[in-house]
Formats: structure tokens, C-alpha cells, sequence
């Protein structure tokens, strides 16, 4: 236990929020569930397999969840497998804040398959921040694919961080399922160097009247990585706004492909894309810093205001 | 105040100023006016830093400081603020917010400053600075934030236009009020808004080719410059 906590300090998280029991937190290493501890207005059904875990987790009708609920997974050895097959449901009227950690300090031959299904049901909010360390070997396969729906009137924010030590090859899929009135924001970052090879595919329906939806990457590649990003924003119904933000940083020898694919429905849809920070309408972000606010947060300021 | 040496910005290879040298006096509003296309607006980006214009040559002190290398942000730190020509439009960014950037929200200021401007408080505060509004109304939120700035120097590019002729007044009121903490460099097409400053510019064709009082300036651009072929003001400049 102590090394998984050494390792989750790694991905950024507190050992503390491991250990306390008013938070609710789960502990997957390889296939075994060391820990799980639930707190009232959220149900967590969960089961060991071969290869990882089945993990359902449900946020009770009305109840909101106010301190992070806080799960780490985790290989600790040089090799391993581990998939992990989840299904989140957030009820009706509820919410809560995920804070999922993965971590492969020692990775060599490791690879870990994350397999989501998520749903928030109406007027229901759910933030997933996921913060993964994969150490410095690079010999590690991450593949999370996640399918999410956003029902009516729901905030679905996501936010997956990968920009400490090697990424080794990653391929995130994300699709989401947008309905009426609902704010999806999608943030990913994801640091590569040497041989990493990344690759990102989101993509965001927006299927309900008056939708809106932000999807944010802020990629860098150095040395030899490589990245690809694939950022799918389609309007598909009326007055819905969405915005593809794509940043790309390369450095040495690293590559890295931008694929914005916008399309819209409806007359009164409007989907947006920008391929650098800077092109965050210019005048707007130059208006912003003539008031003094520094680039970073004028940026933020500006597609925060989209989603409010 | 603001002192400008020799400045001169080109863009795609085309010398838009061509040796700018201007000083703008603590508490004055000095006018800035100008044929169409004169490099008043490009001038206004370039002391503010903005990214597409910076100097290919010459120096800009503001309190004696070299600014010339600095970027937006740090000159806005610094005191300096400008207002577009055309002001941009924030999705989501409430009018208060808008009028909030940059420093502590203090309604009762933000609600003053939008009576300023004559626009009702209780009517405009969460309405939001996007394109729903119309220019006019855009135009004295930008004031108004101006107001509430109040910035060492304000840099105000055609704040009159699009703003109604009855609304003018207001609109001298409100620079004869920003005047006493801030500095004006005001560009304008207006003849008798121009009458409000201290002194006046003139630039035409990236040149400076008038200095002076208001009325002299105005009127050596009315008599002198309307009738003068593009190609002359660089004669112009060599009579000064
Ligand atoms: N990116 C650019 N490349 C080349 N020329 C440009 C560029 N941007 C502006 N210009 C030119 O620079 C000149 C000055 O433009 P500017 O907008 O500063 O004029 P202005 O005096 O503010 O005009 P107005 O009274 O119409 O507002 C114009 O001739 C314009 O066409
Ligand atoms: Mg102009």
C-alpha cells in the first residue's frame, strides 16, 4: 500500500484523500481492489476480473457529492495488464467531482485499457478529471475509450492531464452523446517526448437543442513523438454552439497533425474551431490583456465565456 | 507623458508610418485625426503593443520608460488602455464582468460609469458584451470601461462613432470626466469633438504633418489636405 501511495503522489494525487474516510475512494492495482470506501448518496459495485476490474459507480437521484470522490489504478511491477471496465451513472438532480489517478511508475511492458461508459441524467453535473503518470521508460500502451451521455441540462467536464514523465503510446477515444442544454467540456493534456506516440480522437455530438460544447487540446511534442489529434464537434441541432481548440506545440524532430472536423445541421448551430492559441480571436484576447489580464487567462476568459 | 521617437511600422512589406514623432502631455486630450486609411488605427495597436504591430523601427517612453519591447498586458500594468474602433464581442462575459476585468468588482463605480454612458444599470449589467448588442451600445460599454479603468492613458479610437448625435454631448461629458485622472489620445473623424482637446495631430498617409491647436489643425486639414491628391502629403510633410 505504501508504494501505491508513493506512486499516486507520483500522478499528482494526496495519499490523504486515500485514507480518509469521509471521502469516498477506490484503489485498483493490476486486477486486485485494495481499497474502496463509500460514503451516503453513492453506490459503488465493483468485482475483480483476470485481467482488472468491473466497476460501477452510481451518484444517487438529488444527492450532491461535495468532496471529490478519489480512485486510483494502478501496475506497480515492470509488467502488466490491466483493463478496466466502468460504467458511471450520475442520477437526476445529482452530482459529484471524479478524480481518477493512473499510475505506472515502473512501466516497461505495461498496458492498461480503460473501457467507460458514462450518463448523466437530466439537470445532473459531473466533472472527470483523470491525471495519469506513466513513468520514464516509456514501455507502456494506454488505451481509454470512453463513451459519455449528456442529458438535458447537465454539465459534463472532463479533463485528462498526461505532462509529467514519457507518455508511451496513448490513445484516447472519447465520444459524447449532447443533449438539450447541456455544456460539455472536454480539456486534454498531453506532453510527449522521445518515441511517444499519441493519439487523441473527441468528439462531441451536439444532439440537443441549444447545446454547447468546448473541446480544448493542449498538445507539445518533442524529440521523436508523435501526436495526432482528431477534434469532431457536429451541430446537429438548433441554436447548439461548440468550439474546437486545438493547440500544438513541436519541438526537434516531433510531429504532431491537427484534424478539426466541424459540421453543422442546423441554420442556427454555430461551430467554431481555432488551430493555435493565438487565434483565439485576436482582438478579443488583445481587448482583454488592454484591461491586464495576461494571455493565459484572457484565453481561458474568452472560452469560458462560451460555456456560461 | 507619452513620447514617440521616429516610429515606423510596416505590414506585408508596406510602410504603413513612416517616422512617427509625437509627445502626449500629462492630463491633455490630444486629438488624433486623419484621412481614411492614415495609419490613425495602426498607430493606436502599435502603443498598445498589439501583436501585429510592433515598430520596425523607432522607440515609444511612456513616463520615460522604453515600452517599445513591451507586450499588451505589462503596458496595460503599466497604465495604458485602448479602446477599438471597432470593440470586440465576448460570448458569456456579462457586462458586469466585462466592467470587473482587471480589478476588484465594485458595483457601485460599475453602475455609475454605465450612467455615464447613459445606459441604464438595472438593464445592462447581466446582459452580455456579445453581438447581441448594438454597436452604439457597444461602444459606450467600452467607455464605460474606460470609466471604470481609469487607465494613466487612454487611448480611444473613434469612440464617436456609431454613437447618436444627440448622445455626442454625453459623450464630451463623459472625456471632460475621464480627463481629470487620465490622459486622452483621441482619434477622431468629428470636427467638433476634435474642439474638446488640448492639441492636435495630424497624420496622413503615415505621416505627421500637422501640430497644433484644434481649430488651427482642423482647419489646415479641411482647407490644406481634402483636396490634396494621397501622393502630396509626403510633400506636405516636407513643407512642415
Ligand atoms: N495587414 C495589413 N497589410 C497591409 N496594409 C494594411 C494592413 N492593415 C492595415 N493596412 C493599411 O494601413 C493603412 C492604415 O490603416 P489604419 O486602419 O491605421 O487607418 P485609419 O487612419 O485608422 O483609417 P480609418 O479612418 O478608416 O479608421 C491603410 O491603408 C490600410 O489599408
Ligand atoms: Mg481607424
Amino acid at each position: 500500500m505504501e508504494e501505491i501511495m508513493e506512486a499516486y503522489k507520483l500522478s499528482g494525487g494526496m495519499p490523504e484523500d486515500l485514507k480518509s474516510e469521509d471521502t469516498a475512494s477506490m484503489v485498483v492495482e493490476g486486477n486486485r481492489i485494495l481499497k474502496s470506501n463509500v460514503i451516503d448518496g453513492l453506490i459503488i459495485e465493483k468485482k475483480e476480473t483476470k485481467t482488472g476490474a468491473k466497476i460501477k459507480i452510481i451518484v444517487e437521484k438529488g444527492k450532491k457529492i461535495k468532496k471529490p470522490v478519489h480512485l486510483c489504478f494502478s501496475i506497480l511491477p515492470k509488467e502488466g495488464l490491466q483493463e478496466i471496465i466502468s460504467e458511471i451513472v450520475v442520477e437526476e438532480n445529482a452530482s459529484a467531482d471524479i478524480k481518477a489517478c493512473c499510475t505506472f511508475p515502473n512501466a516497461q511492458e505495461v498496458k492498461h485499457i480503460m473501457d467507460a461508459k458514462i450518463f448523466l441524467e437530466k439537470n445532473s453535473a459531473l466533472t472527470y478529471t483523470e491525471t495519469h503518470f506513466h513513468g520514464s521508460f516509456g514501455g507502456i500502451e494506454v488505451v481509454p475509450k470512453s463513451k459519455v451521455v449528456v442529458g438535458e441540462n447537465c454539465v459534463f467536464k472532463t479533463n485528462f492531464s498526461l505532462v509529467t514523465g514519457r507518455v508511451g503510446r496513448l490513445d484516447i477515444e472519447y465520444v459524447v452523446d449532447a443533449k438539450k442544454n447541456s455544456v460539455t467540456e472536454i480539456l486534454t493534456k498531453v506532453y510527449g517526448k522521445e518515441e511517444d506516440i499519441i493519439k487523441i480522437k473527441e468528439e462531441v455530438r451536439l444532439n440537443g437543442e441549444g447545446a454547447r460544447s468546448v473541446i480544448k487540446s493542449r498538445i507539445a511534442v518533442k524529440d521523436n513523438a508523435v501526436s495526432e489529434v482528431l477534434n469532431i464537434t457536429e451541430g446537429n441541432a438548433a441554436h447548439v454552439r461548440g468550439h474546437v481548440d486545438c493547440t500544438e506545440i513541436i519541438k526537434d524532430n516531433a510531429r504532431a497533425k491537427a484534424i478539426p472536423i466541424v459540421s453543422v445541421k442546423n441554420e442556427s448551430a454555430k461551430v467554431t474551431h481555432e488551430a493555435a492559441i493565438g487565434t483565439v480571436d485576436k482582438k478579443g484576447l488583445e481587448t482583454l490583456m488592454a484591461h491586464g489580464l495576461e494571455k493565459d487567462k484572457a484565453v481561458d476568459l474568452i472560452i469560458e465565456g462560451l460555456l456560461n | 507623458m507619452l513620447a514617440v521617437k521616429n516610429l515606423v511600422l510596416e505590414r506585408d512589406e508596406k510602410k504603413i508610418l513612416k517616422g512617427i514623432n509625437l509627445n502626449v502631455c500629462n492630463g491633455e486630450i490630444h486629438v488624433i485625426i486623419g484621412p481614411n486609411g492614415s495609419g490613425k488605427s495602426s498607430l493606436a495597436y502599435m502603443l498598445m503593443g498589439c501583436r501585429d504591430y510592433k515598430p520596425t523601427q523607432g522607440k515609444i517612453f511612456f513616463n520615460d520608460k522604453d515600452i517599445t519591447d513591451l507586450g499588451i498586458t505589462k503596458r496595460a500594468k503599466r497604465g495604458i488602455t485602448l479602446s477599438w474602433q471597432e470593440p470586440a464581442r465576448f460570448e458569456g462575459l456579462t457586462v458586469e464582468d466585462y466592467l470587473s476585468l482587471g480589478r476588484e468588482n465594485n458595483k457601485a463605480e460599475i453602475e455609475e460609469a454605465l450612467r455615464m454612458v447613459n445606459l441604464n444599470p438595472k438593464r445592462y449589467l447581466n446582459r452580455f458584451v456579445d453581438h447581441k448588442l448594438s454597436g452604439g451600445e457597444r461602444k459606450r460599454i467600452e467607455l464605460a470601461s474606460i470609466v471604470v479603468l481609469k487607465p494613466k492613458l487612454a487611448i480611444l479610437d473613434e469612440p464617436d462613432s456609431g454613437i447618436d448625435f444627440v448622445s455626442l454631448t454625453d459623450l464630451l461629458d463623459v472625456m471632460i470626466k475621464l480627463k481629470k485622472d487620465t490622459t486622452i489620445l483621441l482619434i477622431t473623424h468629428r470636427e467638433e469633438v476634435a474642439q474638446i482637446a488640448d492639441r492636435a495631430t495630424l497624420l496622413c498617409d503615415g505621416y505627421i504633418v500637422k501640430d497644433g491647436s484644434p481649430l488651427e489643425v482642423t482647419e489646415y486639414f479641411r482647407d490644406v489636405c481634402k483636396s490634396c491628391p494621397t501622393e502630396k502629403y509626403s510633400e506636405a510633410k516636407l513643407k512642415i
